[in-house]
């Protein structure tokens, strides 16, 4: 099977700090990946790398046969890859509803947008996505005035809109609750069955719960691969980060 | 938002039917201030709706008043150099000049020269994600740079004294009232025009990308849109509002000088539309006008201290009314409906208690 994604030593430095030191993986096609490791391990960044928010200093990022290492972030979108960020970055003056209308997958050109109008389809769309994410009933609130969940779950949908290829989500559980956690294992399981998703996760229960296969960065390298039994017999990762967290308790 | 609608049209209506009620003199304060209105307009869609805050306007304004002076003050020399280049030494028109005898270039010229400045320095500043108060300093800098050129280019742009002494417009006589209505009545209709098409701009979905810039652009980005575009186009457009606001300014007050285009009336453009409500473009252009009486009656009566006025205001509204009247306004509307549904409730429990 061809990779959705595949990075091939991938390097970042931050005025003279290698947050990324060779970074190799690969993301195959309607898979659910989980990205852990301690913190500052490079998590975030790899994320910004696919992304384009961050510019990668050496090494290759292959989304299916594009190279979009140099490529702008609006260019990135348009290929089918969309991010979600680590804290929730939705638009607070605008109402959940005009924050989906504008992640709906679309033609952006100022002159397009200018002229759009809202179709049947469309609006059907936001409505069965909004079911999807428990936000029908706030459809007309600012999402300014949202919990901290629902906030990421709008985001999460916002993305889903888009009908991504790849999906990057960043801590997307932070600050939920046990129930709502729940719900988000089961969408994202969900959001698989149409694209690959790639998710930086802290929180190990969660990992256990829904994940397949596991990736652990460390330094800025990927330490090893697999899935979470195979990872927790790893000695080397039981040593930087699933014993540190034991000791820890 | 339909019980709004009617206020707007009453409004316009009471600007339409101004020259029944007003003298001709406070006639033309009010087109003055209607041009400065139309200003405040641009300003608000950049900066209450985009967040940049540009204190560089006064260019736009300066260019697209420049231009139209160019003309009319051909047209007063009817064929001879004009008076101030006689005075220099000029021999020959310059050829820049030429083309400003036909009227319909110059108007099309006091539009598109500030478009073009306005598109040129804000895509190249955009695209470098320049933004905040760089952007701002630079905008000023701008201006500073065009004010010592327009100043030093005596020759050919009057200098100081800027331009000056029209007599006629189309060949209609500049100070009779009757033309003075008219062109009164078609800044009124211009800024009509100009505020229909900016509500349509804010309510579209193009709005909401306006909006959704100013609250975190790197989002908007990775959704897909280049903001660089969108911010380029925003902007641009209050160039060519400031540069239509020229043309009826120079044709109200009959001159313009490198000093209205300075840094101070820059800032004073931000501060209208700050009074008046940055989020709201019917605030805007009341706060043009509200702010420019205000000016007007205390320079009349109190010339000393209406600079310190003007900053005391400044200082209020920021640290009191950081959403200006529109904002006063709102929220009156909100307590207000807030105590009715409370008194509607306290009545429905009466009621259910008695029943
Ligand atoms: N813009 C930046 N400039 C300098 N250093 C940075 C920058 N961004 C991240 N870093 C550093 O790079 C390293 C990796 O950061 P990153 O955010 O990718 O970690 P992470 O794995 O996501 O951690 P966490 O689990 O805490 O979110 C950290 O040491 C961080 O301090
Ligand atoms: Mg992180």
């Amino acid at each position: 099977m061809k990779p959705v994604l595949m990075c091939r030593e991938v390097l970042v430095d931050f005025a003279g700090f290698k947050a990324l030191q060779g970074v190799n993986f690969e993301v195959y096609p309607n898979e659910v990946r989980f990205l852990i490791g301690p913190n500052g391990a490079g998590k975030t960044t790899l994320l910004d790398v696919i992304c384009g928010k961050t510019r990668a200093c050496g090494g290759k990022v292959i989304f299916f046969s594009h190279d979009i290492t140099k490529l702008q972030e609006y260019k990135i979108v348009k290929l089918g890859i969309s991010r979600k960020f680590q804290s929730p970055a939705i638009f607070h003056q605008l109402t959940v509803w005009e924050n989906m209308e504008l992640s709906l997958k679309q033609n952006r050109g100022l002159f397009a947008v200018l002229r759009a109008k809202m179709s049947t389809e469309d609006r059907e769309k936001i409505v069965t996505l909004l079911k999807r994410i428990h936000l029908l009933d706030y459809a007309y609130q600012k999402a300014g005035a949202l919990s901290h969940g629902q906030k990421q779950w709008l985001e999460i949908g916002m993305q889903l809109i888009q009908e991504p290829r790849l999906l990057l989500l960043d801590e997307p559980i932070a600050g939920m609750s046990g129930a709502e956690r729940e719900k988000t294992g089961e969408l994202i399981h969900e959001i698989a069955l149409d694209c690959a998703v790639l998710i930086v996760e802290h929180d190990m229960d969660f990992v256990r719960r829904f994940s397949k296969q596991v990736t652990v960065m460390h330094e800025g390298k990927v330490l090893c691969e697999g899935t979470m039994e195979e990872i927790q017999q790893n000695e080397k990762v039981a040593e930087v980060y699933l014993g540190r967290e034991e000791k820890a308790c | 938002m339909k019980n709004k609608t009617w206020l707007y049209w009453l409004f316009f209506l009471a600007l339409f039917t101004a020259p029944f009620y007003l003298t001709e003199f406070r006639l033309s304060l009010l087109g003055k201030f209607l041009c400065f209105a139309i200003i405040a307009v641009g300003i608000s869609l950049i900066w209450g709706y985009t967040g940049i805050l540009s204190l560089g306007h006064g260019v736009y304004f300066g260019l697209g008043a420049y231009c139209m002076a160019m003309y009319l003050k051909l047209e007063d020399s009817r064929g001879h150099l004009p008076d101030f280049m006689e005075w220099s030494g000029v021999e020959k028109l310059p050829w820049f000049w030429k083309p400003f005898e036909n009227p319909l270039f110059a108007i099309f010229s006091a539009i598109i020269i500030p478009v073009l400045l306005a598109a040129f320095l804000s895509y190249f500043t955009f695209k470098n994600r320049i933004k905040g108060v760089y952007f701002s300093l630079l905008s000023q800098a701008v201006v500073v740079v065009f004010v010592t050129l327009f100043i030093g280019k005596q020759e050919w742009t009057g200098g100081t004294n800027g331009l000056t002494n029209f007599s006629t417009v189309f060949g209609f006589s500049l100070s009779s009232p009757l033309t003075q209505i008219v062109i009164y009545l078609l800044t009124v209709l211009l800024l009509c025009f100009i505020f229909i098409f900016s509500r349509w701009l804010t309510r579209s979905r193009f709005g909401r990308v306006l909006i959704a810039i100013r609250d975190s652009e790197n989002r908007v980005r990775f959704l897909g849109f280049n903001t660089t575009t969108y911010k380029v186009f925003v902007y641009s457009l209050s160039a060519a509002f400031a540069g239509l606001a020229g043309v009826m300014f120079v044709l109200q007050v009959g001159l313009i000088s490198p000093a209205m285009m300075g840094i101070i009336p820059s800032i004073e453009m931000v501060l209208w539309v700050a009074v008046g409500g940055r989020n709201s473009l019917i605030g805007a252009i009341i706060g043009a006008i509200a702010t420019n009486s205000a000016k007007s009656f205390f320079s009349e009566n109190y010339p000393d201290i209406w600079l310190l006025f003007l900053g005391g205001l400044f200082i209020s509204i920021v640290m009191f009314l950081p959403n200006g009247l529109a904002g006063l306004y709102e929220s009156f509307v909100q307590r207000k409906g807030r105590r009715e549904r409370r008194k509607n409730e306290a009545g429905s429990h009466v009621s259910r208690s008695v029943s």
